[in-house]
């Protein structure tokens, strides 16, 4: 590998440490920088850095397999490592890339929704919440997976709130949010502390062995898994719990939004493939028994409710957010079939609909930053104002549709064909069914952006006023992204086969 | 009844938890629900720490300054257990060799980053608290979505 040997050395031996601890380290200086000019700056270069590290992390894991990295050099069972395999390379890899998009995005957008003096501050909360997520993906220790989960959801408690200079229902919605969020997060540590009762390790590999070992152990560990799955489905806003997510992401500020709808909620999911699948095992009557009934139940009933709620939705942003929890569904109908096709189409559409949503939520605050853009019918005419906004908009809408030649086709049709294969005929009619709601949330915004001439004020008509090009640059580069997926697809299905046979075994 | 109170400890976390669960879902107050997230996160402290305990368990701490470990080889540079006068009584130590029975130290040291992050989640609770009512002029939820019910209907911002 050409890009793995200009690389220096020991960024690719400590890389998997050194990507958590620059932006840990990094996120405590911002926060007393005097300057916001120089904070943004910063952050710009701490997450290049972690671009450049996690290609590299990827490229070397694809070139010798499963790293185990040793954090103090303490061997596994009792020190605590670091873990990268084929399931969590992709993420590292995502999440680096949506903060480093975010953040180019976020030098106009912050200008506009955050106060001067609170950016320095905002800054700093987003390296933190970066690197909370890092840990998250990356950590091979049970215990770490919480401190991490809980790094990046308190400096996400405080990037909700930051929204109040735009809409004071951020405050409230941060509230929900780190009430609701706390709950998951000591549901999971409850979890955690029966599986260490049953197993007595926290290293997953660990438990994972003993756990098998004991052929799934007793009570305790079941009530481990169910209290882990709670705990997880909070935090990844599974359908009966969600309640938090429509406010957290619509009174967030716009770059927020976009990193938390693209990377909070995925590691989340992330975190429960690798307890369903790795630590647990679906061999285990009680895990096989959730994966059917709750993660599919839930997730059909998510796919259904939420997309009709995006349809009575007047905020745009709400609508989103709505659509958000249905496509979470899909994602947990993959998981849930637990067929290695299955789970490779739920890991790909978990891949795809983080560059789909970041880039209807950027292109959605670019209309806000213009025009002030929140509701539905402020987007009459938006077609001949913002033409290239709305061109974004549209691409990720129609992705999020799945239209073919889109990201959001292939992961539908892999999802479609899984059930297919697993004779779940009614699985594939809800596929069908939500597309079709999916059509009329997306169709209808697309209809009035396109088929109504922009609204008069005071007598003219409101002349065309694109988006900067530090936000023209971001929601671009996602919308091409998924129509590049949409045609050739090879390398990211690859990518997420190979997740799914990590957990599965081929075949 | 018996094996109730023999288990009390577990009681206890069982109590704390359904009472502060209780307390975030029942209280419409603000306060009152970050008082009951406190109890319902100071609950799963003591689980863990009951985790740690072990029947007849001593501290695990070795006080006398002998070398410990593993050499190169592999092999133990303690043999033996240390035995070590403490006040009145005498106590054998952990350590190998010795079948000396000691409380897990682990749950101790997780649970005291869980402190943290606990006072941690409280502090940025308390803070949204005060922000929320300087923008509200009140911490009762019905009355801020009150407030926000004709925003709501209006679907604007400023």
């Amino acid at each position: 590998m050409a890009f793995l040997d200009l690389l220096p050395d020991w960024l690719i031996s400590h890389g998997p440490a050194f990507i958590i601890a620059l932006p840990l380290l990094m996120g405590a200086i911002t926060a007393i920088l005097p300057n916001k000019k120089i904070a943004w700056g910063a952050t710009f270069i701490v997450t290049i850095l972690l671009v450049i590290t996690a290609l590299g992390i990827v490229l070397y894991n694809q070139e010798v397999g499963t790293v185990v990295y040793k954090m103090g050099g303490w061997a596994p069972p009792h020190g605590i490592s670091l873990y990268i395999d084929a399931l969590n390379a992709p993420l590292i890899l995502l999440i680096s890339v949506m903060a480093l998009i975010t953040v180019v995005y976020a030098a106009p957008a912050t200008a506009a929704e955050i106060k001067p003096n609170k950016r320095a501050p905002f800054y700093a909360a987003m390296i933190l919440c970066i690197a909370g997520l890092l840990g998250m993906v990356l950590t091979g220790d049970a215990f770490n997976v919480f401190v991490f989960l809980e790094v990046s959801s308190i400096s996400t408690y405080t990037l909700v709130a930051m929204g109040a200079a735009r809409d004071r229902r951020a405050l409230s919605a941060a509230y929900n949010y780190l009430i609701l969020g706390s709950i998951g997060a000591t549901f999971f540590v409850i979890g955690i502390g029966f599986l260490y009762m049953e197993t007595g390790t926290l290293n997953m590999a660990d438990m994972a062995r003993i756990l098998a070992d004991l052929d799934g152990g007793s009570r305790v560990s079941k009530v481990a898994f169910g209290f882990i799955v709670i705990g997880l489905g909070l935090k990844l806003a599974m359908f009966p719990l969600h309640t938090w997510l429509p406010g957290a992401y619509a009174y967030a500020p716009t770059p927020v939004t976009a990193f938390l709808a693209s990377t909070a909620t995925k590691a989340a999911l992330y975190l429960l493939l690798r307890f369903t699948f790795f630590v647990f095992d679906p061999s285990f009557a009680y895990v096989a028994d959730v994966l059917m009934i709750i993660l599919v139940g839930l997730g059909v009933l998510g796919m259904l409710f939420a997309s009709l709620m995006a349809i009575f939705q007047t905020d745009i942003r709400r609508m989103l957010a709505f659509s958000s929890v249905a496509q979470v569904g899909y994602m947990l109908l993959g998981i849930g079939i637990a067929t290695t096709a299955s789970v490779a189409a739920g890991y790909l559409h978990l891949l795809n609909h983080a560059i789909i949503k970041a880039g209807l939520f950027l292109a959605l605050g670019a209309m806000w930053y213009r025009f002030g853009i929140t509701r539905m019918e402020d987007f009459r005419g938006l077609g001949k104002t913002m033409p290239w906004t709305m061109g974004a908009f549209t691409i990720s809408g129609l992705s999020l549709i799945g239209v073919p030649f889109t990201a959001g086709f292939v992961s539908k049709v892999n999802l479609a064909s899984a059930a297919a294969d697993t004779s779940w005929w009614w699985a594939v009619g809800v596929i069908m069914l939500t597309s079709i709601l999916a059509l009329i949330y997306i169709g209808r915004v697309l209809l009035l952006a396109y088929f109504q001439s922009p609204p008069e004020v005071g007598g003219s008509v409101v002349a065309r006023n694109e988006a900067p090009l530090a936000m023209l640059i971001p929601m671009w580069v996602l919308a091409l992204a998924s129509v590049v997926i949409g045609i050739e697809s090879t390398a990211i299905v690859d990518a997420s086969v190979r997740a799914a046979e990590l957990l599965l075994g081929a075949g | 009844m018996g094996e109730l109170f023999s288990q009390y400890n577990y009681v206890i976390v069982i109590i704390l938890m359904m009472t502060g669960l209780y307390t975030v879902f029942a209280s419409r107050n603000l306060i009152k629900k970050l008082v009951g997230l406190s109890i319902f996160q100071t609950s799963v402290f003591l689980l863990y720490i009951t985790i740690g305990k072990v029947k007849n368990g001593q501290p695990p701490i070795l006080l006398e300054d002998k070398k410990h470990g593993y050499d190169d080889a592999g092999h133990a540079l303690l043999d033996g257990p240390i035995s070590v006068a403490a006040g009145d009584a005498a106590y054998i130590l952990p350590g190998p060799g010795s079948d000396v029975v000691y409380s897990n130290p682990l749950p101790h040291v997780l649970i005291l980053t869980a402190i943290v992050v606990g006072v941690a989640t409280l502090a940025i609770g308390l803070a949204l608290v005060v922000r929320i009512r300087e923008v509200y002029h009140t911490i009762e939820e019905d009355e801020i979505e009150a407030a926000d019910f004709v925003y709501n209907l209006e679907g604007t911002a400023d």
